[in-house]
């Protein structure tokens, strides 16, 4: 990859450049599907509950969404080293472990502006969901249907934090040519070898991504606002 | 329409009622009796208790003093009533899939929700614009939908909280005459209005509420022709009850 940037390479159909664009996207989708699976119902239900001590509980988790990338991958990496507790899974320097990494920064982000979004839509419903005497629930499920539109803004916030990072996976990936190398770790990788062309095609081409995924998602919510209202 | 089926709801009895907002009293030991029959229209300034009242009959606040009954019950039943606020908000769905969610909440089945669904939509006048996002109504539309989703219920008793406010006559009218239809049915109507011609053209019975008490109540014929209070007689006189 030295004699063409990665631009080029990307337009010749590279298959060792194609391979990390293929992972980066995959790792970071992954996580974000499952950051929202998990992260939405529970900002949802830290939306409707009221409970002791949920103001210290809110904080913390707007807190989490400025996570250090490189203290989740720490975290993780003794989670899943060979004596660590999970080490008997034999998961450290693969792919699913750059997930969990991710999964685990990204699921904040989800959970704190869906329960800011649920939150606000639920002020609104309030009065008609009690009304019609609908369950918790089907409360829940009604209003992540309804702000799903909004909710795609906070998927969006969460693929972004997880393809731009780098931190994370690079402790529990191990930026692994061919196997857990993804865009962000070649670039710090090409950087510190002084192949500066070869990052900056790199990071030309995550740019393009993350507008790309930004656009598909802006589309879906306006077209989904003008059908549903 | 069917029938609705008899409500369990009625009477709903209020007995020293009162409803507190930190220091505020809306409503001041409160005592009436709401009993099946013609429309029992509340009337008052802003601010006089109309909304409240509605919500505490509704069920949908709890008295600070005193209690309400319901039928036979100090609870109130999860089926039989609906209500349709002042602001009306509807899901951000159709017309059909707002009614479809408010059949499916009263646990109507899946090939009778379509037919109802269908049915309401007529009866209210909207079966063009079933597929229409129903935040895009007009204000008129909007309330007959709210009146369509509230009858969704079935309820014996349906809670209408001032629903023709900023409508113009034409859709007044269409309003008032699905309420009449709705009363000639069966079910009965409690509604509050500061519109005086409509108390008087939908009113069985009136209450006049006037800073959370209750000054005066009886049959609309008597009320209109020989007020008994002070407040009464200077609020038809068309006098500002402040």
């Amino acid at each position: 990859m030295h004699h063409a940037t990665a631009l080029q390479l990307l337009f010749t159909g590279d298959p060792t450049l194609l391979a990390i664009v293929r992972l980066s996207l995959a790792v970071s989708l992954s996580a974000t599907v499952i950051a929202s699976l998990i992260g939405a119902p529970l900002g949802a239900f830290i939306a409707l509950t009221r409970f002791p001590g949920r103001e210290p509980v809110l904080i913390v988790l707007n807190a989490l969404m400025g996570l250090p990338p490189v203290t989740v991958g720490l975290a993780v990496f003794l989670l899943l080293s060979r004596s660590g507790p999970l080490g008997a899974w034999g998961l450290l320097f693969t792919p699913t472990a750059m997930v969990i990494a991710q999964t685990m920064l990204v699921m904040p982000i989800i959970a704190a502006l869906t329960r800011q979004t649920v939150e606000d839509l639920w002020l609104e419903y309030r009065d008609e969901l009690t009304a019609m005497n609908v369950g918790p629930m089907r409360r829940v499920l009604t209003l992540l249907r309804d702000a799903r539109f909004a909710l795609v803004t906070a998927f969006l916030a969460g693929f972004g934090r997880a393809a731009a990072e780098v931190g994370a996976i690079i402790i529990v990936g191990g930026n692994i040519e061919g196997y857990t190398r993804t865009m962000t770790t070649a670039i710090a990788l090409e950087t510190s070898k002084g192949d500066l062309p070869l990052a900056l095609g790199l990071g030309a081409v995550l740019l393009l991504l993350v507008i790309t995924v930004s656009a598909l998602a802006w589309s879906v919510r306006r077209i989904g606002e003008r059908l549903a209202g | 329409m069917s029938a609705p089926a008899p409500s369990p709801n009625l009477p709903i009895q209020f007995e020293g009622v009162e409803v507190r907002a930190g220091q505020a009293v809306l409503l001041a030991g409160i005592s009436l009796t709401l009993r099946s029959g013609a429309p029992s229209v509340l009337i008052g300034p802003n601010g006089s208790g109309k909304t409240t009242l509605l919500r505490a009959a509704m069920g949908l606040i709890a008295p600070s003093a005193g209690y309400i009954r319901w039928g036979d019950q100090s609870e109130p039943p999860a089926q039989g009533r609906a209500i349709v606020f002042q602001r009306p908000v509807m899901l951000r769905r159709s017309c059909a899939e707002n009614l479809r969610y408010a059949l499916q909440a009263a646990g109507i089945a899946g090939p009778e929700r379509d037919r109802r669904t269908n049915e309401l939509l007529r009866l209210v006048g909207l079966g063009a614009l079933a597929s229409r996002p129903a935040r895009r109504l007009s204000g008129g539309e909007l309330q007959r939908l709210a009146l369509a989703r509230a009858l969704a219920r079935r309820p014996g008793v349906l809670f209408l909280d001032e629903p023709t406010a900023s409508l113009d006559p034409a859709a007044t009218k269409a309003i008032e005459d699905l309420v009449r239809a709705v009363a000639a049915d069966g079910v009965k109507v409690v509604m509050a209005t500061h519109d005086l011609g409509e108390a008087r053209r939908l009113a069985g019975e009136i209450l006049l509420l006037h800073r959370g008490e209750l000054v005066e109540t009886g049959p609309a014929d008597a009320f209109f022709a020989t007020p008994q209070t002070a407040a009464a007689q200077r609020f038809l006189a068309g006098e500002l009850l402040i």
